[in-house]
């Protein structure tokens, strides 16, 4: 199972992550050899083993609708990289996706 | 005081703040000199990523100076040094990354919370490998960390910065953060004890996250006391972490009086390949001699699916850590860098903000979770954990109280010296099963090798930190100068 | 190019459809931290470190939400599982702090339930299966078009609680997604786990629609339809979308599987530009989050803990008051209705009396104002004091709807009210034949031909009569007095 240019070019598009063309052709090289060393794993007999997932845990504790919120030492202003009227701004989406997502 | 040789101790430290030979002001003053020496004195050594002088000046004043007398395990006066991927007031928190440049968390981690409770002075930001994914600290925005014992050498990673200031004698007691031996790793590098604790046994509200299945806060200490005093101050139920154990937490300084005397501490084969560097197996077997002459019964064990550890650990953590690292997309804080409309920020952010081993490991990780991959990797990886945690439980289970194991293959290598990733992966092979299976583990001194620190590592059952801390303080006892030669 | 009729249509091709809804939990906190879960604000400041997403912050489950998604899943009968996973929905959005939506994939909360939305015309149930509900948090708002070139994010709705409830494919028309839906609003008002006023727009619903030909059994290639904000939209968004995939396939062209957008002011669906196969969720278990636990015995409590379900209050109804089937429906349409009708009811002893009012004059009322019954301002036991009034002859029938009115505009007592407006029945047979003796004088035609046989004319005198009396006077009594003082010889 070799990851191919346009696997990297997917999960590259995935994650958000610019990669030039000959980025990606070490990209792939590099993902190949390091899961190269995975293959191992299919080798292993996991019949009937659970995943683990919550190893140890004893349940998810909940907690009570009128705890408040942890509070903010320093409000939005502080670190948000561009702010007005009190709401975050980014560059226009292109096409609204948010339909799409919601 | 030169480079290696030890500081001292948080116990004593507390003891002159207590009965007033010294306030929390000398004590910080004191650390900030020699943070300053080390600076000028050790090639920088490049320990903290943030320490700001006039600020630790302010807070030594505001601090506790006095706490009731039923805080015996209290750290009144004591400096403790800070990993830069724990969530902090006033000094920056970073991650190593220039994604967090100049970021100052409006919020405080509840281990820093708890230092603070304690009297404790919460010292600068250490230097670490960027997120937390390195084995050597050369991985960070910053540059590398100097080992001080040697400083054409790594000092390990991730938490490079936290180590090497305990070990250069600036801080008795410091914060890191394991995933995979972050903690243990370089700690063994540098000549200090380093625990990883059980996971759930130390909140991770405000620890940045690697890879929240693995993750835990770990502490260093220059001594077992040490260590043993800094986890006893941040273990605890925490409600703001789902994964925090609401179990109590023993007076882990108590351990040390407790006898190994019938202890059976099993030797793991697979910990002690052909391959295995033989000055560090000498040193391990010595290790294990002093402690069955103090009455423990040293027996051979097997984890079988031990080799299966650095696969199954570089799939589960690269995938956690691909979503975990989605939050930092230049909308609500960090660096933004511009680019063509929202998708070209994105891209721009997160590409010019994450450094290599980052990517490769964010692409990494969305590789193994992408449709048509999920069962081949991820999944199967998780099996496979299973199984690796099967193996500590058997074992045990079968009458073994502790596992003593080299914590790395070798000592501390020469910055720069490893290039190949996954070389580099192979470094954490002995550190990354405790993450896998969730029980706690520690390294602490046994001796060195042409002048290099070698560590020993204990390995314990769930919540039993105790129990390791039995062995370590008898270890370390038994070995006297012997650990630091 | 005509459009064909729909009748045309259905003739050879059949509708399939499965909706996805959303519905906002009623927790005063956030899902997975403390802020607030209210609607509006300032932007951004029901904000904390885990709903900003900011580095370190971790998630923490509210037990409300846990308790109202399982009284929704136990309510739609669903199985809910003693053990669920929560998962990282994995996609970038701006108004998506952390990069992923804490959701349930492969391990929900409930599945395997059903609701039933009608009889068919063999009076068979028309049952619509549940294939699931799961708990998931929402995200914040986006705003296009407040800033030039620029979208404005409010993350005050971030991490909001919600459970997604996803049915079969088992709707067969717009109008049985629109019975479904309401049957669906019907039973969550019920339960109580959503905001009080639930307006339509409160659930969010997505649907999958294809079409087949008749007869057939296996199902066509299905769009997902977004972006109706009411039911009626979900239904004509449904017969838009299915008549033009008819037309696809009419036409011997493939239904391409893509996400359409409904444009309710153009009423037209429209593929969304987002590029299909960049859908990769990378779903895997939350490992902030251990799976939720839940005792059997809790679970089995709170089935026994049920509120009343609709259907049962309609049966419950029509038992113990008598009410037809018409005036079950209308009275309990709305819980909050069926409560209030119920004290009324209770309080007066009379069901018939107290349905012909608040189906009459107190829904009249709440449609002229727009208000809700909870605000109303006749509170069911002052109603029921003025139906007491009625049954012992205090005021007439005309005058409690004079009481009526004032308590409205005051929420004053009915007895207080009749006493100062002096709408008390009068009784004083004086007083009635001095004004009968006054009606007479000034009726002296109408009272001629009512002698000469024209009986229908003691309608007008009691008219005036009530006038003069303001409607203090019961109309029976006056009939009565009328009939015998004029055929009466003088
Ligand atoms: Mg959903
Ligand atoms: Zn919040």
């Amino acid at each position: 199972m070799a990851v191919t240019i346009q696997d990297v070019q997917h999960i590259a598009a995935l994650a958000r992550l610019a990669l030039p063309p000959e980025r990606a052709e070490a990209t792939v090289r590099e993902l190949n050899t390091i899961l190269g060393h995975m293959d191992v794993l299919a080798r292993v007999d996991t019949e009937g083993v659970q995943e683990a997932i919550g190893i140890g845990a004893r349940g998810l504790p909940v907690r009570s609708d009128s705890d408040g919120p942890v509070p903010l030492a320093r409000a939005l202003d502080a670190f948000a990289p561009s702010l007005r009227d009190g709401l975050l701004l980014v560059p226009r989406l292109s096409t609204h996706e948010s339909t799409e997502e919601a | 005081m030169t480079a290696g040789e030890r500081p001292r101790s948080a116990a004593d430290v507390r003891k002159e703040v207590r009965n007033g030979a010294r306030d929390t002001q000398a004590t910080v003053e004191q650390a900030l000199q020699r943070a300053f020496d080390v600076k000028a004195g050790m090639d920088g050594l490049n320990i903290f990523v943030s320490l700001d002088d006039a600020l630790l000046r302010e807070h030594a004043r505001g601090a506790a100076t006095q706490l009731a007398d039923t805080e015996p395990g209290s750290l009144l006066g004591v400096p403790v040094a800070i990993k830069d991927n724990i969530a902090s007031l006033h000094h920056p928190t970073t991650c190593g990354s220039r994604m967090l440049k100049g970021y100052i968390s409006p919020y405080e981690a509840t281990v820093v919370a708890r230092l603070r409770a304690a009297g404790a002075v919460p010292f600068g930001k250490t230097n670490m490998d960027e997120f937390a994914m390195g084995s050597s600290t050369e991985n960070s925005a910053y540059g590398p960390t100097l080992n001080p014992h040697q400083t054409d050498r790594t000092p390990g990673g991730s938490s490079g910065g936290s180590a090497a200031a305990v070990a250069a004698g600036i801080v008795p007691i410091a914060l890191g953060s394991e995933t995979g031996g972050s903690v243990r790793q370089p700690a063994a590098f540098c000549g200090v004890v380093g625990v990883k604790p059980t996971y759930g046994r130390v909140s991770r509200f405000g620890l940045v996250a690697f890879a929240s299945s693995l993750d835990q806060v770990g502490v260093f200490g220059a001594t077992v006391d040490d260590a043993a005093r800094g986890l006893r101050v941040i273990a605890g139920h925490d409600p703001l972490d789902s994964t925090s154990a609401d179990i109590p937490v023993p007076d882990y300084t108590l351990a040390g009086t407790h006898s190994v005397k019938g202890m059976v501490i099993g030797r793991p084969k697979e910990y002690f390949p052909e391959s295995l560097d033989p000055r560090v197996r000498a040193r391990c077997d010595a290790a294990l001699a002093h402690l069955a002459a103090l009455g423990a019964i040293v027996k051979d064990v097997s984890l079988p699916h031990t080799d299966l550890a650095v696969p199954v650990y570089y799939i589960v953590a690269p995938a956690e850590a691909s979503s975990n690292l989605a939050r930092f997309d230049g909308v609500r804080y960090g660096r933004r860098l511009p680019g063509d409309g929202l998708r070209g920020m994105y891209e721009a952010t997160r590409t010019g903000g994450f450094g290599p081993e980052v990517t490769r490991r964010i692409l990494l990780g969305t590789y193994v979770l992408s449709a048509g991959y999920y069962d081949a990797y991820y999944r199967k990886a998780q099996r496979v954990r299973t199984l690796i945690a099967d193996d500590f439980g058997s074992v045990f289970g079968s009458g073994v109280d502790l596992l003593f194991t080299p914590t790395t293959p070798t000592p501390a290598f020469r910055l720069g010296a490893i290039s190949d990733p996954y070389e580099m992966y192979m470094s954490d092979i002995f550190t990354v099963t405790a993450n896998l299976a969730g029980v706690p583990a520690m390294s602490q001194p046994i001796g060195r090798v042409d002048g290099l620190p070698v560590g020993g590592q204990l390995i314990a059952p769930h919540f039993e930190e105790d129990r390791m801390f039995a062995a370590a303080y008898a270890l370390e006892r038994a070995l006297g100068d012997e650990a630091h030669r | 190019m005509t459009a064909p009729t729909m009748d045309a249509l259905l003739a050879n091709w059949e509708m399939v459809v499965g909706l996805e809804v959303h519905c906002q939990l009623k927790t005063n906190s956030k899902a997975f931290c403390g802020c607030s879960a209210a609607y509006g604000g300032q932007p951004n400041t029901n904000v904390c470190p885990v709903c900003l997403a900011l580095p370190g912050a971790l998630p923490v489950l509210n037990g409300r939400a846990v308790e109202l998604a399982t009284t929704a899943a136990l309510a739609l009968n669903c199985t809910v599982h003693p053990v669920s996973v929560f998962a990282r929905k994995n996609y970038f959005y701006p108004d998506l702090p952390k990069g992923y939506q804490i959701s349930q994939f492969d391990q929900p909360l409930a599945t395997g339930g059903h609701v039933d939305i009608g009889r068919r015309a063999d009076s068979s149930p028309i049952r619509i299966g549940v294939t699931r509900v799961h708990m998931e948090e929402d995200a914040g708002k986006s705003v296009h078009d407040r800033y030039p070139g620029v979208t404005a994010i409010d993350l005050n709705r971030s991490g909001v609680p919600l459970i997604e409830i996803v049915s079969e494919p088992d709707m067969r028309s717009a109008e049985e997604a629109g019975a479904y839906l309401r049957v669906l609003k019907q039973i969550l008002e019920y339960m109580d786990v959503s905001d009080d006023s639930m307006e339509e727009g409160s659930l969010r619903v997505d649907a999958n629609v294809s079409a087949r030909r008749r007869g057939e059994t296996a199902l066509g290639t299905k769009t997902e339809v977004k972006n109706m904000n009411s039911f009626s939209g979900v239904e004509r968004a449904l017969e838009v979308e299915w008549i033009r995939q008819v037309g696809v396939l009419e036409a011997g062209g493939t239904v391409q599987q893509q996400t359409m957008l409904w444009d309710g002011a153009a009423q037209q669906v429209r593929p969304s530009r987002t590029k299909e196969g960049s859908h990769d969720y990378r779903y895997f278990p939350e490992p902030d989050l251990p799976p939720l636990v839940l005792a059997i015995d809790w679970i089995a409590k709170m089935r026994h803990d049920l509120p009343e379900l609709p259907a049962d209050r309609r049966a419950r109804f029509a038992k113990d008051y008598g009410l037809g089937e018409y005036d079950v429906d209308l009275i309990t349409a709305n819980p909050r209705l069926a409560d209030y009708y119920e004290s009324v009811a209770r309080a007066h002893g009379d069901p018939k009396a107290a349905a012909n009012w608040v189906m009459g004059d107190v829904l009249a009322q709440l449609k002229t104002t727009g208000q809700d019954i909870t605000t109303f301002r006749v509170r069911p036991q002052d109603l029921a004091g003025l139906l007491n009034l009625m049954r012992d002859g205090v005021v007439t029938h005309t005058a409690a709807r004079q009481v009526f009115a004032r308590m409205v505009a005051t929420g004053d007592a009915p007895a207080q009210i009749a006493e100062r407006e002096g709408l008390v029945k009068v009784n004083d047979d004086g007083q009635l034949a001095g004004w009968l003796d006054e009606v007479i004088a000034e009726h002296p035609a109408e009272v001629e031909r009512f002698r000469a046989g024209e009986k229908k004319l003691q309608g007008v005198l009691i008219g005036a009569m009530m006038k003069k009396s303001r409607g203090r006077a019961d109309a029976k009594q006056i009939g009565a007095m009328i009939a015998k003082r004029l055929t009466s010889n003088e």
